[in-house]
């Protein structure tokens, strides 16, 4: 049985995204995340990602450090809820959590390890390790393992055209 | 007095897969209490030994965090939800 011009497109089109398994980042997002970590600075900042149904990141929600601590971070609760409610109405869904390292690399401390508890998630890193080029990293942290989630950033907009 | 229970991921395997449960109650505890009877080891994820709240355990009703209102005393009506979320923490 030959394949027909449907199934042979399905192929081709899943191959980029299952071969990198990248995650879409609008240069925007990436943009607001760094923001909000200098603005935060020295405390650590932090908040939450929103993705709609392809995945793609739709809403950066720069949240409290309920800790305003330099070394820890809690996402504030109810500012947590608001954004859930916010995504969901859009259509999308928490997809992830952000926050800044002040002065180490942009990996999973043990303490972002030891507190993770959405697999479904990426945990994304901002460092401010070297100020002037801010590295922003992601993983997937499940049962203690960590796997980097390579980001792909670009435009609004230009999602068809980075793939 | 049914009450709408959102069950985060992590605690979704205590509920059969389940990401939202219906249970009796008039007070947050004792809707945690209805969940625990059908699912075995519900509350044991959400509450110390003591019977008090997990620090890293939050739970809301209607949209307000119960540790600003009476924790698990918080009353909640009939046909409300509850909304429990893990704390999204780090260092």
């Amino acid at each position: 049985m030959t394949a027909g011009p449907g199934a042979a497109s399905v192929v081709v089109a899943a191959r980029p995204l299952l071969t990198f398994n990248a995650m879409d980042v609008p240069g925007q997002v990436r943009d607001a995340m760094i923001a909000h970590a200098r603005f935060c600075y020295p405390e650590e900042a932090c908040g939450l990602l929103a993705c709609d149904r392809d995945g793609r990141v739709r809403m950066v929600y720069a949240l409290t450090n309920a800790e305003h601590s330099p070394v820890a971070y809690t996402v504030d609760p109810v500012e947590h809820l608001r954004a859930m409610r916010h995504a969901e109405r859009n259509g999308w869904e928490l997809a992830g959590v952000f926050h800044s390292h002040t002065h180490s690399p942009a990996y999973p401390s043990p303490t972002d390890v030891a507190r993770a508890v959405e697999p479904d998630w990426v945990y994304v890193l901002v460092s401010l390790e070297d100020e002037e080029a801010p590295e922003v990293r992601a993983f997937r942290i499940e049962g203690g393992k960590i796997v980097e989630e390579p980001l792909v950033v670009g435009g609004i907009g230009t999602r068809e055209s980075m793939r | 007095m049914s009450v709408r229970v959102r069950v985060p991921t992590v605690l979704r395997p205590r509920t059969g897969g389940e990401a939202v449960v219906a249970a009796e109650g008039s007070t947050v505890g004792e809707v945690i209490a209805a969940v625990d009877r059908a699912h075995p080891g519900f509350s044991g994820v959400l509450l110390e030994q003591s019977g008090a709240l997990k620090r890293f355990v939050n739970v809301f009703v209607d949209d307000e965090d119960v540790r600003y209102l009476e924790g698990l005393d918080t009353p909640v009506a009939d046909g409300g939800e509850i909304v429990i979320l893990p704390a999204v923490a780090g260092g």
